[in-house]
């Protein structure tokens, strides 16, 4: 019995909460989980199923690694190739492709690149190695982006002169607002990221119901969470108060973790970035800061100008969207599987698509 | 997103912890969550602690679920 | 002798001739092995199995075992999940330059102490060295040699529907041990890897019954391949309940905050075996007698449905498809 995990995972409870939300006379909601981790809870407990037809629940672009965009993974391998370079970078990236490569085949033609559970692993091999430069794949979220503050003023500290970090980091808020302005879907409510508003609070999202008159409930990642999560939102439209509230509450606050924001503001600046699938985003980004430049791998080695380009056929950028679902790509199960993807939506498995390839029982892709 | 898990803390040591779960043991930072204490349940990303599990907030939710449809 | 096997050590003068009489022979010593000629010479009646292994784990040290433990286990266990009874193992190590002396001895006899465990000899073996670079510190291949008793087929393709499904034990150990002792992954936990030998435990279970129709140990690609693998031998459908699959808590907190999911996890002294219906409950009390079978478990069924197919019940009530792993088991942050 894990604590704070398996409460959460009661199937009987989950019936009870299931049997409420069914007893809405509200049909045909379309609701979308933005985060990837909801998306793997879902496929993993069958909820899409359960739901369906009174909600239907699209993914959006919530997984990091789907929405980074090819030249900036070319920009990580041209580092993994540099003699010099040590690459660290979080298993979810080793097997995503870039236009032309991968750093999984980087490392396969002899390349250093080293999988970390953490930025602490990462300053522990600059600190073993120090006649190597460490660079860190930074990538992620608000959740993830003050873990890498935190780690280059640790290194700035302990006065370790070899780690670098390749910022890629992107912001929540912004891409979620892109989204509803790029009007594609007709959407009734958002179950917004859990851990990402741990940082952030609730407070960001505030622009959501006040300029698109739609709720978003901030949700957990046990199957009960994201019942409740529904359950709330359905009571929202019902009610016709389009709202931002909290289902995961013992997880998140409205204000979030302001010292954990303090360190990701103290190091990183925001910047325009680059999403796959959306295009360029205003303000949805993170840079270095210059003060901390000197551990800002984009300012401390040069990188060739290659042309990045897609795959043919791939169409991570419009299951991103919620546009369209894996089983909508040709690509999907036949050319593009977990063995050889094509695109990062296949390989990341907070993707839509690996989500749907694993966790797909008969209707669960529908 | 990003994996987070429910880790308790056992020790502190200036910006580090030793936290557990399941028999699972690490050392994590806390320079995000400074003002933890021992025996707290923290949620861990990538070794590093984001924020305080709210016990009573737990209860409450896992109370909601029993009334609900019960 | 020096403290490190160095070149000479793998030439075939001297050096290698002393560190095999006063090493490998001296541990592992037994009449045919003892003659050292080219190749071993002995006489066996029955039906052959054989089979062959190489080992490349690192570290080669873990909590629970060693490479040498795991290349006898692994040949020793191969051959029994075809009803063989192993007999005769032969043993190759390709050493890089530079390795500890030590650690050698540490190796072998650990292969010592499983052999005997396990009842099996090894009776040849070669060994080479190559310089610095060309190997990582330590290879192992084992080939293996058993008998397989009248009346016992037991394959991947025997398998029929309506055939109960049961794991010998909690899944997940040898995997997550060994992954939590690399560098960046560095969790402490009290789990130890499962590596053990399992002929004996194979061989009481078919005293129990010959109605014995597949056996495997889910060792890469974990739980999940194995089950795929038979159910694609054997064009059958596979359903599994997820509150009957027995794993630790210790496997499933590191395999929920590393990403995991303990069905793809390797594991290295555990068996699934596919019985007719009517000996399940017979097999698998006889399981549960064992040391290496305590925590025995009915897991599934073979049914005609979804050919091919592996389908789990969840505990939560819904069902899932398992595939089998893609690519490598790799942590996640999201």
């Amino acid at each position: 019995m894990i604590k704070f995990l398996d409460e959460y995972r009661d199937p009987e409870l989950a019936q009870r909460l299931v049997k409420k939300i069914r007893n809405h006379a509200l049909q045909g909601l379309r609701l979308m989980e933005f985060c990837g981790g909801h998306t793997v809870a879902i496929m993993k407990y069958g909820l899409r199923q359960v739901l369906f037809p009174q909600v239907e629940l699209l993914s959006g672009p919530g997984c990091p690694v789907c929405v980074t965009a090819n030249a900036d993974i070319d920009k990580a391998i041209a580092l993994a190739k540099k003699p010099e370079i040590i690459l660290t970078t979080f298993g979810d990236m080793l097997k995503v492709p870039g236009s032309y490569s991968s750093l999984q085949k980087v490392r396969a033609d002899g390349g250093d690149v080293r999988i970390v559970y953490s930025a602490q692993d990462a300053l522990e091999i600059a600190q073993g190695n120090r006649d190597k430069k460490v660079v860190f794949l930074g990538i992620g979220f608000e959740t993830t982006a003050p873990t890498i503050a935190a780690s280059i003023l640790e290194a700035k500290n302990r006065e370790i002169k070899n780690y670098y970090v390749l910022s890629l980091h992107k912001l929540c808020p912004p891409v979620i607002k892109a989204l509803l302005d790029s009007g594609e879907i007709k959407l009734d409510g958002i179950i917004l990221p859990g851990h990402v508003s741990a940082i952030i609070g609730s407070y960001p999202y505030e622009f959501i119901p006040r300029d698109y008159g739609i709720g978003g409930v901030v949700a957990g990642f046990e199957p009960l969470d994201i019942l409740l999560t529904v359950e709330m939102l359905i009571v929202q439209i019902e009610n016709k108060k389009p709202t931002i509230e909290i289902a995961y509450r013992r997880g998140v606050k409205p204000e979030g973790n302001k010292k954990a924001r303090e360190i990701m503001e103290t190091v990183f600046e925001i910047t325009e970035a680059n999403w796959r699938g959306l295009g360029r985003v205003p303000a949805s980004g993170l840079k270095i800061k210059r003060e901390y430049q000197d551990f800002d791998a984009e300012a401390s080695f040069v990188l060739e100008a290659i042309p990045a380009k897609e795959s043919e056929g791939c169409v991570c950028g419009e299951i991103l969207r919620g546009v369209k679902t894996p089983l909508n790509c040709k690509l999907f199960g036949s050319y593009c599987t977990p063995e050889q993807p094509v695109g990062p939506c296949m390989v990341s498995s907070e993707g839509s698509c690996a989500a749907y390839y694993l966790y797909g029982g008969e209707n669960n892709g529908r | 997103m990003c994996l987070a898990v429910p880790f308790q803390v056992k020790a502190i040591e200036g910006q580090h912890a030793e936290v557990e779960i399941g028999g699972v043991s690490r050392n994590v930072s806390i320079a995000l969550t400074p003002d933890v204490k021992v025996g707290d349940y923290i949620l861990v990303h990538t070794g590093y602690s984001i924020g305080v599990v709210d016990e009573d907030e737990a209860q409450e939710t896992l109370k909601l679920f029993n009334e609900l449809g019960g | 002798m020096d403290d490190k096997i160095l070149l000479a050590h793998g030439s075939g003068g001297k050096l290698t001739h002393d560190l095999i009489k006063n090493l490998l022979v001296q541990e592992l010593g037994n009449p045919c092995l003892n003659l050292l000629d080219d190749a071993a010479s002995f006489t066996l009646n029955g039906r052959i199995a054989f089979t062959t292994d190489s080992y490349v784990i690192s570290p080669l040290f873990f909590p629970g075992g060693d490479i040498g433990m795991l290349a006898v286990c692994g040949t020793v266990n191969d051959l029994s999940m075809v009803g063989a009874v192993p007999k005769y193992v032969s043993l190759s190590f390709i050493i890089e330059e530079g390795f500890l002396l030590d650690d050698l001895k540490k190796i072998i006899s650990s292969i010592h102490t499983t052999a005997q465990e396990a009842g099996v000899e090894v009776v040849t073996g070669d060994t080479k060295v190559v310089n610095r670079g060309s190997a990582d510190k330590l290879f192992i291949n084992t080939s293996g040699i058993g008998i397989i008793p009248d009346g016992i087929e037991i394959s991947g393709s025997n398998i029929k529907s309506g055939d109960k499904i049961i794991l010998s034990g909690p899944i997940g150990d040898h995997g997550i041990t060994v992954l939590c002792q690399r560098e960046g992954l560095k969790f402490e936990t009290s789990l130890e890897s499962d590596c053990a030998p399992l002929n004996k435990l194979v061989a009481e279970m078919l005293e129990a019954s010959n109605k014995i129709h597949a056996l495997r140990d889910p060792t890469r690609g974990g739980l999940a391949s194995t089950l795929n693998e038979f159910a694609e031998s054997s064009k059958v459908g596979i359903t599994i309940e997820e509150d009957k699959i027995p794993v630790r808590d210790t496997v499933r907190a590191a395999c929920e905050l590393l990403g995991f999911d303990p069905l793809y996890v390797a594991n290295e002294g555990k068996l699934v075996a596919v019985v007719d219906s009517q000996a399940a409950e017979k097999v698998l009390s006889k399981m549960q007698q064992n040391a290496r079978g305590t925590q025995a478990a009915i897991i599934g069924e073979v049914v005609a449905d979804h050919p091919g197919k592996v389908v789990m019940k969840t505990q939560f009530g819904s069902s899932r498809i398992i595939s089998m792993l893609a690519g490598e088991l790799l942590p996640r942050i999201c």
